[in-house]
């Protein structure tokens, strides 16, 4: 076993442990503390969950790839992925906490209609399987390549231990075990991150010193035939740009396991100021990303450039065996490098892994390199959990009790609560093994189906009392529809051909305008029929203010 | 709340009754807000780190073409400011209009 290993093997067992610890402290006996944790959250604990259930693999292995690869154009996930905040924080969170119930489709049943919300309830475990399958296969890249399991041993083992907090404590036990995950995942982020920055700048925080070698990277960049790194839309088009950062922006704000983060808190107010800590958790981590992007491109341009293909870098060594990094057979010297298998470059990286072997490009100790191991299991596992309570929520609260079990005792909720979890992680966990080809592509689909089906709904129902439950049913559906189909149309994974983009718009940027599109069809659906009733209206009405008023003045 | 300003059968609010003022008073202020707020939000991610992220990047601060800047960091600062600005001015909303959310000792709950 090697230095990493013994650290990564270390770390993992450590944090693994006081998950289950947390878990077996916060077990529940009702399907209160089970769905919405007994409403009983601090606004900071809440937003460190919050914070650990949005960012996923994706966020932490994924992003600052990404970013290093997309350059300038690398904003549409860091403006994309935090904007969305604003969104809930003011149009969505405060107003649904007051409502006050456990799920976002029971929301969208009271004030539309029972068939609006056995829709949304197949919506949302919809968005929630296409999200959770990627972090499951995330879990399975780290256990591989650090602990040297098979994807399928990683994978179970991540899914047992979700299992045991899921099942046992529900949202109670995510809720505590995120907040433990949250510092797991954004401690394991920022130490390598403000080593490398101190080691290339002598400044150790990133966020201001990565500025410097900015210069150096656009100079280097150009040296690789690549574009320039500070140069906007040298990715996507200008609309397209656009258009995507808006549509993950009101994704973000339209997917469920987030929305339901602000159903624990104990107040209308705790939910405001949740979202607010919330984003500083995630801005920490957000602001980084940019940074470890740029320093590691840098770090890894010139360590490979003009390198003979025998004399690289160890850490190409170690990823090779994962097959994430390639060089292309018969290269002598490196001079070309790239993030697409297809390109013919000399050397190719793929984005996923540029964070877990950034400590190592930079030559960094092995116990931090085990660590990051720790960290990119939490980010995977913290957000699978908060999906599977989505799922099991969505299946046993909105589906299962309504239409097969109406008088179910409260123990007996809990238990099929329980067992349509179980349910979940199991397929998961079979997905997590036998990844669909299409995975990558398809969590552009969550992002796009929460912004054009759930958002406008959600937005003209505690804004205007005027939308009725034939409305909001033609939104759904047509904005569905509409964002599915150019998805279809241009995205080649579903045996269709893949088509050209109209006017440069692509299948992740589709959901802005799926989200407009259901907006004016639900309002003018809902203005040629009849208002919805005295008491729907009633309900919005009451939403819109934290408490009762009281007549004498209470000091603050 | 029970007496809203809505007549039965759901027609659209009526007239405001004078005791109800209130209400009306309170969203406005509160859409008001909103409403500001949001267009801060548009004009830093999209203004700036989109639209106008070019022109922007002509100047350079601390080795940061500025339009890069915004795009990359400093939208993400502006939306914490944000939402740090809307539950502050909305504690003091609720208070002023007597709808914050008190324990039975006064206390904020």
């Amino acid at each position: 076993m090697t230095d990493i290993q013994f650290w990564a093997l270390f770390f993992v067992v450590l944090t693994f442990a006081v998950y289950i610890f947390i878990a077996w402290r916060s077990r529940v006996k009702e399907t209160k503390g089970f769905f919405v944790a007994e409403q009983n959250i601090p606004s900071i604990a809440n937003g460190a969950a919050v914070a650990a259930d949005w960012m996923s693999a994706a966020s932490f292995i994924s992003m600052a790839g990404l970013i290093a690869f997309l350059g300038s154009d690398g904003s549409i996930y860091l403006m994309g992925w935090t904007g969305g905040y604003v969104l809930l924080a003011l149009l969505l969170a405060p107003y649904l906490r007051k409502w006050g119930k456990f799920t976002v489709p029971e929301f969208v049943g009271d004030r539309y209609s029972e068939t609006v919300r056995s829709v949304s309830a197949l919506v949302a475990i919809i968005v929630s399987f296409t999200y959770v399958v990627g972090q499951m296969a995330g879990g399975g890249i780290v256990f591989s390549r650090f602990l040297n399991l098979e994807t399928a041993g990683g994978v179970a083992v991540a899914a047992a231990v979700i299992f045991a907090y899921a099942v046992l404590g529900g949202m109670k036990g995510i809720t505590w075990t995120q907040v433990a995950q949250y510092s797991v995942l954004i401690v394991a982020y920022l130490i390598p991150a403000f080593a490398v920055a101190q080691t290339m700048t002598g400044i150790p925080v990133p966020q201001i010193s990565f500025g410097q070698i900015l210069g150096e990277l656009n100079a280097i960049s150009a040296e690789f035939g690549l574009s320039q790194y500070t140069e906007a839309f040298t990715a996507r088009p200008q609309l397209d740009v656009f258009l995507v950062t808006l549509s993950l922006m009101i994704g973000t704000a339209g997917l469920p396991h987030v929305i339901i983060r602000f159903y624990t808190t104990k107040t209308v107010r705790g939910a405001r100021y949740s979202a607010f800590w919330a984003l500083v958790f995630i801005g920490l981590l957000y602001t980084t990303a940019p940074a470890v992007g740029a320093f590691t491109k840098l770090n890894l341009l010139e360590g490979v450039q003009g390198v003979a293909a025998n004399a690289l870098p160890s850490w190409i060594q170690n990823w090779a065996a994962t097959g994430l990094v390639t060089v292309s057979p018969g290269v002598e010297t490196i001079n070309t490098i790239s993030n697409n298998a297809t390109s013919g470059a000399d050397l190719i990286v793929n984005n996923d892994i540029l964070v877990l072997a950034s400590p190592e490009i930079a030559g960094l100790p092995a116990p931090i390199v085990g660590l990051v191991a720790a960290g990119g299991l939490a980010a995977a596992m913290s957000t699978a959990a908060g999906l599977l309570l989505v799922i099991s929520s969505s299946a046993s609260h909105d589906l299962y009790f309504r239409y097969l079990d109406h008088n179910a005792s409260e123990s007996r909720r809990l238990l099929v609560s329980r067992i349509a979890m179980a349910a979940a992680v199991l397929v998961a966990i079979y997905f997590g093994i036998n990844p669909p080809a299409f995975v990558a592509q398809v969590v552009a689909f969550a992002f796009g189906l929460a912004a054009s089906t759930f958002f406008p709904i959600l937005l003209l129902g505690i804004f205007w009392k005027r939308a009725n439950a034939v409305g909001a049913v033609s939104g759904m559906v047509v904005g569905l529809v509409f964002t599915a189909s150019y998805m279809i149309y241009t995205l080649p994974v579903f045996g269709t051909a893949a088509n050209e983009h109209v006017l440069g718009i692509s299948p992740e940027g589709i959901g802005a305008i799926g989200a407009l599109v259901n907006a004016i069809v639900t309002v003018v659906v809902s203005l040629l029929t009849k208002p919805p009733s005295h008491e729907v209206q009633e309900m919005v009405e009451g939403i819109r203010y934290p408490s009762a008023r009281r007549t004498e003045t209470t000091s603050a | 709340m029970a007496d809203t300003a809505e007549g039965a059968g759901g027609a659209p609010p009526p007239g405001a009754e004078p005791d109800n003022d209130w209400r009306k008073e309170y969203w406005r202020k509160n859409l008001r807000l909103m409403v500001v707020l949001l267009v801060i939000w548009f004009i830093v991610s999209f203004g700036c780190g989109i639209l106008f992220v070019e022109q922007l990047n002509e100047v350079v601060i601390a080795g940061f073409p500025l339009g890069f800047w915004f795009a990359q960091q400093g939208a993400i600062y502006t939306f914490i400011i944000l939402i740090l600005v809307y539950a502050v001015r909305m504690d003091r909303l609720d208070d002023e209009y007597g709808v914050s959310e008190r324990n039975g000792d006064g206390s904020r709950a």
